[in-house]
């Protein structure tokens, strides 16, 4: 009798969420709708795969190896570890006009800068200019944190591996020798460069490396790694920034320079080139390959014909699967058309 | 507090624990030792009454709670990584970060933990705090004190509607019969009221708790609610025994008595109640233990994917022709070897791939589980309107154990039925008495049997009557007080305003005076009342037509007419029949008005009441199947004994030789036993009554070996039971009574579609064959074509003869070509010993093998034990998944052997239910419960499985691939803040969405097409292949991820994270998207999640990438996605990458036809189309009309002919020389109609 008096207050709610009656989309794709769909999708892959396959196309690039393993190379001499300030040279030509601007690059193979121990051979805090970390480098840089006692800024792995070939490139008019100018600015991260990486507030900047030794493998120390621009040394050094940014694979190319002043903005004329490499960086205890890129970029970044292929592809394989599909389903009717 | 010598207290606690391991503990009163200090307490060894259910003290709960936690092998693997990271040698990342995941976990948990227990806390504390009444002998009064104050010997008080704060031996009530009604709701959610008495030795004397001085001896503490043995002895050495009849409980609410006086027994953690207290269950569901198979699989795979990066790195170290720049020595310059180092790989590799072990599973699964039981539970569908209840999901992580039940195992009474009693026939003297049309018949005898009151005495008629109103265990009541004082208020009108008051202002604390007045003023109002009232009700009777068309119980108690005093008694019982039985007598003017432990009052239809002195009653058990109550007839001063029971233990027990009714007898009990049968057949409950004169010689050296057993310690039960057989015997018989008990709403229905869905359903039942089998063909559990096969024999070798050939017949008969294509319709009927002898070992096979065979099962006659062995037979032999439906405490055996138990709520009290994993209030509930719940759950739950193992691998085989090209040397392409990210927020929704809410198939078109179900049965969605399926295609996917963009950026200047961030990227939307592959029903909160999902993703990122300049040293993930952002190969590569990823799923999806892909294209159709096509559906597949019509003929010959009479079947019986029938049921069986 009591019970009857309370509104029978247990009973759930009856809406459509607690009853599980949410109007629901089923997507139950029938014929009609997956045939003319991958139709389309295929279409517009294989647009897609024609754009980027054209595009890659049209882009230039000049690979050139100058390990110098091979004893007909000019660079064979240098590649010995013992042969110290060695320079060689590299001739090559170009048949057309090579479209500028013309990215400068220098690649190398089989080198994992993605080792894990390796990359995390820095020190952050130093590198963006603390002066603590001047004095008392992270132990993250061991066995590059100090020499001698003395602390090594820059210190870690990173750092001290980097990367110290230097290229000059000549155009050869009518047998002489032409520079062909070579832009290094801007060939960093923006970011890299205005925020992340920081040189100590003090000027001159040697003053903030005073009780402080250059990376093991340095030639020169970082307020000095570019003696033809002040204001491109310490930490932002875009050679060095370029460098502190790891590649992701084994077989890498890092931005050089740039080839986008004089009369090389509309890029390289067809001709007779000479490369001068002064050969530092040892490469054969990794069994690795030197080399420099000239490549040109579109839209897509460098050539890579793969994107291009992968699209054209696929679309190509939805229209086959969408044919596929109409001739079962008109073989054996569709099942709803029962 | 003096000093005492640690020896001292040694010995103390030594003894102290002695005292409490004691088999007999002796207690005596407190009140002579009050004040003294606690090493002179004679009761100090046992527990005080204040308890503490709290797990950890403030102190220490840190290092408790770890470890506690630390049980978990989950969080073993945690910490075990969060090690490995920080030895040098071999961390992949921050040592710090990797703390992350366990500190996350490891503080929810705790936090979790902390919150339950301070909830403990508080509750303990309120109720420690808790006012109660102690005896003090300085204040010689009760005095108010806290329930933790209580102390064993202790005296304490309870008022009415209080709450009892220990286990109290009853000294002393308030009533003149020195009863005590209690309500044990609190207890085991029953609400009937129960009836406790004043220990025997105590009653009717005034009660001085000083002046008790004997010495309560009582059994060691246990958890038995329903028994207690105990005695007190007096200085004189005289003993009085006591039992579960003399205890009131802790927990139990005092009602209908003023108050009551006990003795404190047990306190505090040893009472019965904190004794039961023992948490919820915990089950190990089917799925769960597939899955742990499946983690255990994850956990090679990880090895072997660790071995292939160490052994990948010792070869790319062996290569090397030199010490390359890039490899970094130690702080002394020194590098490690090969061999070392692809050692230290090894670990490195653990760590880095550390989520292939889907370590979240876990609690996504709990979450998930929260979920569906959520939807359950607030299903209008499964809400009872009657007794305004929904289901209840007690065991909170088998919900989807729903979805794969293979056989239920079901109760009769109250679950097939509504155990709603309704007296329907008597038969009186081997004269049959249909209760409804044909009363007037009967009354007429009754009034010709008073008429002549020289036969008074010895009447049958007026004697079965009688024995239906005493014999039985029904309290008279007047429930509480409330109720009471409102029927006071019915009689009086408005004639007293002062009660009327009370009853406005009447709450759920009765104020004790006010009480004790009403109740007095109640007791001898009523007798005026009931005194005035007979007359009217007489004049009635006369009549012809009075309340006697309310021959059910329903309307005789909720027939409210104030008109008839008669109407305003409650009868309180603990079983339907006896309220049936009780309402019954009073329909025909034997009105049962009071009962105390020595009395019973009648109401005979004279209008004269007569007082019986109850002498003893031989209550209920399962093995005697029979109760008795022995009065003194206020009249003649005869001893009488009334029996009644189920008719195959009486029949056995009447007397043989008959001289007083020279054979009379003899043919009552053979027409008595014909209309016994014919109830059963008609599916009514049959009891026999019977009368026994016990001369006073018997009854006295009776009563001496009565009171011995009652005193007894050991083996007390076997001992009462004893003397109860010893007086039942030479029994004569007055007839019997059917007691119909409906069906209860669509239990055809469900059984139909439980079977259609797949499911054996067996009927458990303590009822006799013929009944059994009635309501089996009732509720469809037999269709009238089927061949039943009805096993009752007497020895075990006729048991395994029959066995064999019953199995052959069985095998041949599937064979037989004319039945190749129908399912063979075969039930099996069996009884209790048979089945007993079925079920011993060596023929245990033969029995399985031939229940396997048969369709459906009906056990009759069994006992409770025999339910729950049925059921663990059948679950280990067949291993098949299994659920028991039972109401009733005989089934609490049964629903716990079972992998699921439900139990329903219903009329035989809570024990089930409290036993239980789900609880439900109908039978039909169980249809939608299975079918539509346990499909979804089902489903829902082992694809969200398959859909994580899928996630974790296809993401971690990412940072597997990379390591092929970073010297195995374990670094992560992507910010591990990132990576935790990933799993934490970005992809842990939708997942969980996907278990709680996804719908493949509609309610509707689950109910329609039972068959649905059978997807899940066996091994269901969740295979061995399944899982590696979904492996494979996580392997797949992740190739696709890695390698697309591998092949795109190859050779240029990408750096690290860079490269890193379309992976991340591709991989979240490839994830996401063989999610919304997978889900069939779109609705709102889908669509939010995925896409917030998404959202979500690259909010986060780029927050991150925007904020973390030098954060997380090793990584550089400053401003990357936003550069990647602005690069249109970004989501080119992300495109292709994600749509070669799912093409193989996608189309794996779409063909493949099964049942649950046609349910799903029906069920886009409009409602109307749908239910056309589930009617053709249903006549296409299931087809089962056709197929039994086509079984005209029985088989072969031996399989018997057509019989008229169900049992006898005189042909097999004969050949095989026991009762033995193996028969064909045919249209002559006659099938009672159930409306």
């Amino acid at each position: 009798m009591v019970k009857q008096e309370q509104e029978l207050d247990n009973r759930p709610d009856n809406t459509a969420f607690t009853q599980q009656r949410l109007p629901a989309w089923q997507p139950m794709l029938s014929a009609g709708i997956v045939i003319p769909g991958f139709v389309l999708i295929g279409l517009a892959f294989i647009g897609i795969g024609v754009a980027l396959f054209v595009t890659s196309r049209s882009i230039q690039v000049l690979e050139i190896d100058y390990t110098g393993v091979a004893q007909d190379s000019p660079c064979y001499r240098c590649s010995d570890p013992d042969t110290k300030n060695c320079v060689c040279t590299m001739d090559f030509s170009i048949d057309t006009l090579f479209k500028g601007p013309v990215f400068f690059y220098y690649g190398l193979t089989n080198y994992f800068q993605n080792y894990r121990r390796y990359g995390a051979s820095k020190d952050a805090s130093q590198l963006s200019g603390d002066l603590e970390y001047f004095k008392n480098p992270s132990s993250d840089c061991s066995p590059y944190q100090y020499d001698n006692d003395k602390p090594i800024v820059p210190c870690g792995s990173i750092a001290n591996s980097m990367f110290n070939d230097t290229f000059k490139l000549y155009q050869i008019v009518n047998g002489a020798r032409k520079q062909v100018p070579l832009d290094g600015k801007g060939i960093a991260w923006w970011t890299d460069y205005n925020v992340k990486y920081r040189n100590p507030s003090v000027t001159p900047l040697r003053n903030a490396f005073n009780g402080t030794v250059k990376p093991v493998f340095w030639s020169r120390p970082a307020y000095e790694l570019d003696p033809t621009d002040p204001a491109n040394n310490g930490f932002i050094n875009q050679d060095f920034l370029v460098w502190m940014r790891r590649a992701a694979l084994p077989n890498f190319r890092k931005l050089y320079r740039r080839i986008t002043e004089g009369d090389y903005a509309e890029g390289l004329p067809a001709g007779n080139y000479s490369l001068e490499i002064a050969y530092n960086y040892p490469v054969l205890s990794f069994d690795g390959e030197k080399k420099v890129v000239f490549s040109n970029v579109s839209w897509m970044g460098g050539k890579n014909e793969f994107l291009g292929i992968a699209y054209l592809v696929i679309g190509s394989l939805c229209i086959v699967m969408s044919i596929v599909m109409l001739i079962v389903y008109a073989k054996f009717k569709f099942p709803e058309e029962d | 507090m003096t000093w005492r010598s640690p020896l001292a207290l040694m010995r103390d606690a030594l003894r102290g624990q002695r005292a409490r391991d004691k088999e007999l503990r002796n207690l005596v009163s407190n009140l002579p030792y009050e004040g003294l200090d606690k090493a002179k307490q004679p009761n100090r060894h046992f527990p005080s009454n204040a308890i503490k259910t709290t797990k950890y003290t403030l102190l220490l709960f840190i290092p408790m709670n770890l470890f506690e936690q630390f049980h978990r092998l989950a969080n073993i693997y945690f910490v075990g990584l969060a090690i490995l990271n920080f030895i040098p040698v071999v961390n992949a990342f921050q040592p710090e970060v990797a703390l992350i995941p366990i500190c996350v976990i490891l503080s929810l948990t705790a936090m979790k933990d902390a919150w339950e227990d301070f909830r403990r806390y508080q509750s303990d504390r309120k109720l420690n705090n808790t006012p109660c009444l102690i005896y003090s002998r300085k204040e010689k009064q009760f005095m108010e004190r806290r329930w933790k104050d209580v102390r064993v010997g202790d005296f304490v008080k309870v008022v009415c509607n209080e709450i009892v704060p220990a286990d109290l031996l009853l000294l002393h009530t308030s009533d003149p019969n020195s009863v005590c009604h209690i309500e044990t709701a609190n207890l085991d959610g029953e609400t009937n009221l129960k009836q406790r008495t004043v220990v025997s030795g105590f009653l009717n004397s005034a009660f001085e708790p000083e002046s008790f001085t004997g010495v309560v001896v009582c059994e060691k503490p246990n958890n038995n609610l329903n028994h207690f043995k105990c005695y007190v002895e007096k200085p004189d050495k005289e003993r009085a025994g006591a039992g579960i009849e003399s205890l009131l409980l802790r927990g139990c609410t005092v009602r209908n008595t003023d108050h009551a006086v006990g003795f404190v027994v047990y306190a505090g953690h040893e009472t019965k109640s904190m004794l039961n207290n023992n948490g919820s269950r915990y089950k190990r569901s089917k799925l769960e233990r597939k899955l742990n198979i499946d983690v255990i699989f994850c956990v090679i795979l990880l090895f072997a994917m660790c071995l292939v990066g160490a052994l990948g790195h010792f070869l790319w170290l062996q290569a090397l022709p030199g010490i390359p720049p890039y490899l970094v020595p130690d702080s002394s310059g020194h590098l490690d070897g090969p061999s070392l180092s692809s050692f230290y790989t090894f670990f490195t590799m653990i760590i880095l791939l550390q989520i292939l072990i889907p370590i979240s599973l876990y609690v996504s699964v709990e979450l998930v589980k929260i979920g569906q039981i959520f939807f359950i539970t607030n299903d209008t569908d499964l809400f009872d309107e009657e007794t305004d209840s929904r289901m209840q999901c007690k065991a909170l992580n088998i919900t989807e154990d729903l979805g794969q039940i293979e056989y239920i195992f079901s109760d009769k009474t109250g679950t097939l039925t509504e155990n709603k009693m309704v007296f329907r026939r008597c038969s009186i003297m081997g004269t049959e008495y249909p209760h409804k049309e044909n009363d007037k018949k009967l009354l007429q005898q009754i009034s010709r049997a008073e008429s002549s009151s020289g036969s008074r005495k010895t009447d049958p008629y007026l004697d079965f009557f009688l024995a239906l109103a005493i014999c039985n265990t029904v309290v008279v009541s007047m429930a509480t007080a409330q109720r009471r004082r409102v029927s006071v208020l019915l009689w009086m009108g408005s004639g007293d305003g002062g009660h009327s008051q009370e009853r406005k202002d009447g709450g759920k604390i009765c104020p004790i005076k006010i009480s004790s007045i009403l109740n007095r003023t109640f007791s001898d109002s009523s007798v005026v009342e009931e005194d005035h009232f007979q007359p009217s009700v007489k004049k009635e009777r006369n009549g012809g037509s009075y309340a006697l068309q309310t021959c059910s119980l329903h309307a005789a108690s909720e027939s409210n007419k104030p008109v008839a005093t008669s109407d305003n008694l409650r009868y309180e019982a603990e079983s339907p029949d006896e309220a049936a039985l009780v309402y019954a007598a009073k329909a025909y003017g034997f009105i049962l008005l009071a009962r105390t432990p020595d009395s019973v009052t009648v109401r005979l239809p004279s209008g004269e009441d007569l007082v019986f002195k109850v002498l003893d009653t031989l209550a209920f058990d399962s093995n005697r199947k029979r109760m008795s109550v022995l009065v003194q007839h206020p009249i003649t001063k005869e001893y009488v004994l009334y029996t009644k029971g189920a008719d195959y233990a009486i029949m056995e027990l009447l007397v043989h030789l008959d001289y007083i009714y020279c054979g009379k007898q003899k043919n009552t009990a053979a027409d008595t036993q014909h209309h016994l049968d014919c109830y059963a057949k008609e599916g009514l409950r049959t009891l026999c009554v019977t009368k026994k004169v016990v001369s006073a010689k018997v009854y006295e050296s009776w009563l001496v070996d009565r009171q011995r057993a009652l005193a007894a310690i050991d083996n007390r039960e076997e001992l009462i039971m004893d003397t109860a057989v010893q007086l039942e015997t030479n029994l004569s018989l007055l007839g019997a009574t059917g007691i119909e008990d409906r069906l209860q709403e669509n239990v055809p229905d469900t059984i139909m579609a439980l079977r259609e869905a797949g499911i054996q359903v067996w009927v458990l039942t303590g009822d006799k064959p013929e009944t059994a089998v009635n309501i089996g063909y009732a509720c469809r559990l037999l269709e009238e074509e089927d061949l039943v096969i009805n096993m009752t024999v007497g020895f075990q070798i006729t048991c395994t003869s029959i066995l064999d050939c019953t199995l052959e017949e069985v095998r041949r008969y599937g064979e037989d070509p004319r039945n190749v294509d129908t399912r063979p319709d075969i039930s099996l009927v069996i009884d209790g010993r048979t089945l007993t002898m079925a079920l011993s070992p060596d023929l245990q096979e033969r029995f399985v093998d031939l229940a396997k065979r048969c369709r459906s099962v009906l056990c009759c006659r069994v006992t409770p034990l025999q339910k729950s062995r049925v059921v663990k037979v059948i679950r280990e032999k067949l291993k098949v998944m299994t659920l028991a439906v039972g109401d009733g405490a005989n089934d609490v055996n049964m629903i716990q052997a079972a992998d699921i138990g439900i139990g329903i709520s219903g009329q035989e009290g809570m024990q089930a239910v409290m036993a239980s994993d789900f609880a439900i209030s109908r039978f039909r509930h169980l249809k939608k419960l299975l079918l539509v719940h346990g499909h979804w759950c089902y489903t829902r739950l082992a694809n969200m499985i398959i859909y994580f193992f899928y996630k974790n691998v296809a993401y971690v085989n990412l940072l597997f691939w990379y390591q092929f090209f970073c010297g195995f040397s374990g670094t992560a392409m992507i910010d591990y803040w990132l990576m935790i990210f990933f799993n934490l927020f970005f992809t842990s929704a939708p997942p969980v969405m996907f278990g709680i809410m996804d719908k493949d198939v509609s309610a509707e078109l689950l109910l329609g097409v039972p068959e649905l179900y059978r997807t899940g049965q066996g091994a269901g969605a969740y295979t061995f292949s399944t899982f590696w399926v979904s492996i494979l295609d996580a392997f797949y996917q992740s190739l696709v991820c890695f390698f697309i963009p591998y092949l795109a950026y190859q050779d240029s200047d990408i750096d690290i994270f860079t490269f890193g961030t379309p992976l991340n990227t591709v991989s979240l939307f490839t994830i996401l998207l063989h999610l919304s592959i997978e889900i069939k029903a779109w609705t709102v909160v889908h669509w939010v999640i995925m896409l917030g999902s998404v959202a979500l993703y690259f909010v986060v990122t780029l927050a991150y990438s925007a904020i973390c300049v030098t954060c997380n040293p090793p990584s550089n993930p400053y401003w990357i996605l936003q550069s990647q952002m602005a690069d249109p190969m970004f989501y080119l590569v992300c495109l292709i990458s994600t749509v070669v990823a799912l093409l193989p799923r996608y189309h794996q999806n779409s063909i493949a036809p099964s049942p649950i892909v046609q349910a799903r294209h029906l069920d886009r159709l409009d409602p109307s189309e749908r239910e056309q096509w589930i009617k053709e559906w249903r006549s296409f597949r299931g087809g089962g009309q056709v197929k039994r019509s086509r079984l005209s003929t029985p088989p072969s010959p031996s399989l018997g002919t057509p019989a008229d009479l169900f049992p006898e079947s005189p042909t097999t019986a004969e050949i095989i020389g026991d009762d033995f029938t193996l028969n064909v049921i045919s249209e002559n069986y006659q099938r009672p109609v159930h409306t």
